[in-house]
Parts: structure tokens; sequence; C-alpha cells
């Protein structure tokens, strides 16, 4: 079963974000692997390891991005792709799931995987999107994948406390939410292999995905505060005799 | 304009976001002369369009079809492509479910366009329409555009808008009208198979109009009972944030926020809350929102409604008691 994984590189959950017109200045922080695609990258390998084939893993943006390229490679993954493009942040989610289709397009995967969405732009669109572009059924919010005589069971996670089961044919494309399995460290001995692995750079325009966007992010900005809170004080027998009289009166919420 | 509703059902029930779309859709309409069809899609689903003709829109579209009576995204998008191709609207809006996370931006692209999804508000600029949603987990709101040629696609996040605004038709019915679509099995290649519940007792907390929840200020297991205590003096559900579920306090069912549920109810009052942003997304939409907490730069006092900085282990028997002398 050959499975490509599509990571994407974002800021750490802990940078401090400087804003700068519809992005955050790069130059002073770190970044690390998105969340949800390290997910969707262990099952990609637990696959592996059970149904054997190869994991690709397919990342785009600056050259900064190789490093969570040579992560995945480092945890298992067989070989890379990095579609170059310095701009990638600028680009809408059609745009992107356009390269990262065409990157794919060439190689003969039974399986592609994405995390459900990313820490910095949050779309949640790729997977679903590589879908249509691919045309391959896809299924999202993964829980589950067993795979028996050439489709798979899944598991998918509803809203509300639900799941369903459903089967898919493969090829197929699949995003994976977060908590599906434990996540792997890389091992120093996969750290040390991972240096003869291969890391195929490619060009966004040598894809031939020429794309015109469909949506601008004009600028971002730090939320204002838009409610006034009302500080209710005295003894905890005066605060809860004027809280439930504002819960009655005045919010009317009971 | 014109802007259409996909509304959406959920087992045989409304989704409640569909109203809180309508309720967008109604507001853009508004501000920007245009009018609002709202859409059912499934299979016998008539009473549901029924039902939607009686709120303020200019027309209803019931697309019904045999494979649609279960949600799959190729079934779903196939057909919506036609009616939006017959239908001709410029403005497409869905409620940001998990459901339309599956299938909007697919049926999108097949019509060549883009989608700005989950979506908190909106402005209308000078009659260009500027939408508002959150970036790097809701560290930062942004303002997106559609630059190309309508239809435009967009989903708003639940509690965005509220449902109880939702106009009534000013003189009776709006219209309504059965789209047919052409659908086959083969084109559809995934198969949904039976919906189950992982624990027996889970409990739907975006149904629930009252909720108390707890946090880290709640220290140790034995304490959880004075919460549930207020709680059912409140006629309310319990929930939590993350940690407490991650400690088997409370199950994970009742989770609130980022990696849980996201509710919109009229009350959610926190007790022990510091308000972490993974906390904040999934109750910010509540109409009234209280929270008591010993810290008074907790980040949950910047979107509380009523704040008391105290004691929650002062508090919760207080305010057990004075509800139960209210009642």
């Amino acid at each position: 079963m050959n499975i490509i994984v599509c990571i994407k590189q974002v800021p750490a959950k802990d940078a401090p974000l400087a804003i700068a017109g519809n992005w955050i200045k790069e130059s002073d922080i770190g970044f690390e692997m998105n969340e949800p695609d390290s997910y969707a990258l262990e099952e990609a390998l637990r696959l592996k390891e059970k149904h054997g084939g190869e994991v690709v893993a397919l990342s785009m943006g600056p050259e900064r991005v190789k490093q969570s390229i040579k992560e995945a490679l480092a945890k298992g993954a067989d070989r890379a792709i990095h579609i170059a493009e310095d701009n990638f942040a600028q680009l809408d989610p059609l745009g992107s799931a356009k390269a990262l289709a065409a990157a794919i397009q060439k190689e003969k995967a039974d399986l592609v995987l994405t995390g459900l969405q990313s820490d910095d732009h949050g779309f949640g669109q790729t997977g679903v999107l590589l879908a249509a572009l691919l045309d391959r059924p896809h299924a999202t919010i993964i829980m589950q994948i067993e795979v028996q005589d050439g489709k798979m069971k899944l598991k998918r996670e509803l809203e509300a406390g639900w799941f369903q089961w459903m089967e898919c044919p493969l090829p197929a494309v699949l995003t994976i939410q977060s908590g599906i399995n434990k996540v792997r460290y890389a091992t120093l001995k996969g750290i040390m292999a991972a240096k003869k692995k291969e890391i195929a750079t490619v060009s966004r325009e040598s894809l031939g995905a020429a794309h015109e966007q469909t949506q601008k992010i004009e600028k971002i900005y730090v939320p204002t505060k838009t409610k006034k809170t009302e500080f209710l004080t005295g003894t905890p027998k005066e605060v809860a005799t004027k809280l439930v009289e504002k819960l009655k009166f005045e919010a009317r919420v009971i | 304009m014109k802007i259409l509703v996909i509304t959406e059902l959920r087992q045989g029930k409304w989704n409640n976001a569909s109203f809180e779309t309508l309720v967008a859709a109604q507001q853009i309409a508004k501000d920007t002369s245009s009018t609002v069809s709202a859409l059912v899609i499934g299979k016998g689903v008539g009473s549901f369009a029924d039902e939607l003709a009686a709120k303020n829109v200019a027309e209803v579209l019931l697309v019904e079809h045999d494979l649609l009576e279960a949600y799959t995204p190729e079934g779903f998008g196939i057909a919506l492509k036609q009616v939006i191709e017959s239908a001709k609207p410029d403005l497409v809006l869905f409620p940001h479910t998990y459901q339309v996370r599956d299938f909007a931006p697919k049926l999108a692209a097949m019509l060549g366009k883009g989608m700005i999804g989950d979506c908190i508000g909106y402005r209308n600029e000078g009659g260009k329409l500027v939408f508002v949603r959150q970036m790097f987990q809701g560290k930062t709101a942004a303002d997106v555009t559609f630059t190309g040629a309508a239809p435009w696609f967009a989903s708003f996040q639940s509690g965005a808008f509220r449902a109880d605004l939702l106009g009534a038709h000013p003189s009776g019915k709006a219209s309504m009208n059965s789209v047919s679509v052409t659908l086959s099995a083969d084109q559809i290649r995934t198969k949904p198979l039976e919906l189950f519940k992982e624990a027996k007792s889970a409990v739907d907390l975006t149904q629930a109009p009252l909720i108390v929840s707890v946090g880290r200020g709640i220290k140790a297991p034995e304490n959880i009972p004075q919460a549930e205590a207020l709680a059912k003096a409140l006629g309310a559900e319990i929930a939590a944030s993350r940690p407490i579920c991650d400690e088997g306090w409370l199950p994970m069912e009742r989770q609130i926020g980022s990696s849980g549920q996201t509710v919109a109810p009229k009350l959610y009052l926190a007790l022990g809350i510091s308000g972490a942003i993974q906390h904040v997304v999934g109750m910010k939409g509540a109409r009234t929102i209280v929270a008591i907490n010993k810290d008074s730069n907790a980040p949950i006092f910047e979107i509380a409604d009523y704040g008391v900085v105290g004691d929650i282990f002062e508090i919760m028997p207080a305010l057990t008691e004075a509800l139960e002398k209210a009642k």
C-alpha cells in the first residue's frame, strides 16, 4: 500500500506572533509540524507496517519546511517531495491543493492522508479539495482505518459524541482526526537513516498548477474585546443573590 | 444579490446551526438588498421545507432523491452542483458543521470556486462583503474577501449568529419549489454504515440551553459533586474544560472546546476556568457568560457578561442555595 502524507509546517504553538499585514513575521519564531498532520503521518506509518508499501511525505513551502520533512523521514517515511514555494502562506486553499494534487498525480499512491486542519490558517479544506481535484472518494475526521480486500472500513467522527462506520474503496483521500493514535518519537537510528533518504524538490511553477486566487486575506489582527463585564461583589451570599437576580431579570436566561 | 442557504438535518431533526446561518443570511440580505432562498436536501423531508417556508425567506428549494436519504459527500455534492447551476445564487451559505466540512469545499471546487469556511461574522464595506474568520487557533482574526466571480461559498461557525433572531415570513408563506436532480448509484463511491455513540450516556451539549462548566479551579475529583449540585439547581448540563476530562474527573463527552464540543447555550457558567483559547472557541457563542474565578486577570473575564472574582468553593454552595430559593 503506497501512501502519501501531506504535511504542513506551522508556527510553533508557543511562538509569539507578530502580525505583518495579512501574515506574521517569520524571522524570529520557531516552526513545527502541524499537529494534526503528525497524526496522519503516524497512521500512514502504521498502515505501512501492517500492509507493506511505502510512505511518501509531501510538503510545500519555503526552505524551512525541510526541517519538518526530515522529521517525517526520521520517523519512518521512505522518501519525501518538497514543493518549493516561498509565497505559500498567500495561497488560498484551492491554490495550495492544486499544487499538492499535481505532485500527487505523478505518483502511484493508493491512499492520500492529511491532518483535518492546520493550526495556522485553519482552512480545513486541503484533503477534501485533493479528493475533488484527483477525482477520488474521500472521508474526513477519521478515527480508525481497517484495510481489507482493496477497500477500507473507516470510523468517522461526527458531532455531539456520534461516530459512523463507512466503507470507502481505494484509491482514496482521508483526513485524520487528532488523537487517532499515539504519535511516535524519532529514534537516533531513524534520524541517522533519514540522512540517506531522498528529498525531491520541485518548484510550484514546474508542476503547472497555475491558479487564479478565489479569495484573499486582506489583513489579520488581534480580535477586539466586544463585551463589557459587570463584576459582582460582596459576600458569597450577596454575590449569589445578585447573580440570580441578574440572570432572571436582566439576562433573562433562567 | 441572491443568497442560498443550505440547511442541514441530523438524523431526522434540524441541526440548529442551520437557523443561525439563516439569520446570517437575513442580515446580509438586509444590508445588501438581497433575497434569501433556503434549501432542504434529503429524502422525505418535505415537512422541513414546509417549516422553512414560514420563515422570512423569498423561496424554499426542496431537493429530494432516493440516493440522498443518507448523507454521502458525493451524493450531496453532485446534487447541489446541479441546483446551484440552475438556481444561480451569488452567495451560498452553510453552517460550519462536520458534514459541511466534508463536502462543501469539494462542491465549490467542482464549480471552480473557492470557499471561505468557519466565518464568525461579516461586514458590508460599500457593497463588498468582508468575511471575518479566525486564524492561529483564535489568536488572530482575519478579514477575507472573495476575489473571483460569483457564486461565492462561505460557512458560519456555530454560535456566530443567534438562531432566535430568525424572522418569520411577513405575509404567510414563501413559495416552495422542488428541484429534481439526476444521480446514479455508481456516482457514490463511499458507503455510509451504522451510526453509534462510544459511551452509552453520551449527551448532546450543543442542544443544552444552560451549561455549568468546571475547569482546573475545581482542584480535585471529590469537588465535582458541588458543581453538579449547582447544575442540578439550575437545571443545567455539567461540562468541563479539557484538563478535567483528561484527568478522567468527568467523561470526555462533556468536554467543551476545540477538541470537544462547541456550544452556544443561553447561559454558560464557568467555574474556575481560566479561559484558554482552546476552551473559549467552544463556548464564546453563549448568549450570557458568567465567570467565577479567583484570578481577576483570567482571560475568561474578557468574554464574560458577569464576573465574580472569588473562591468557587464559597460561591458554589451559596449560589446553589439562592437558586433553590428562587424556584
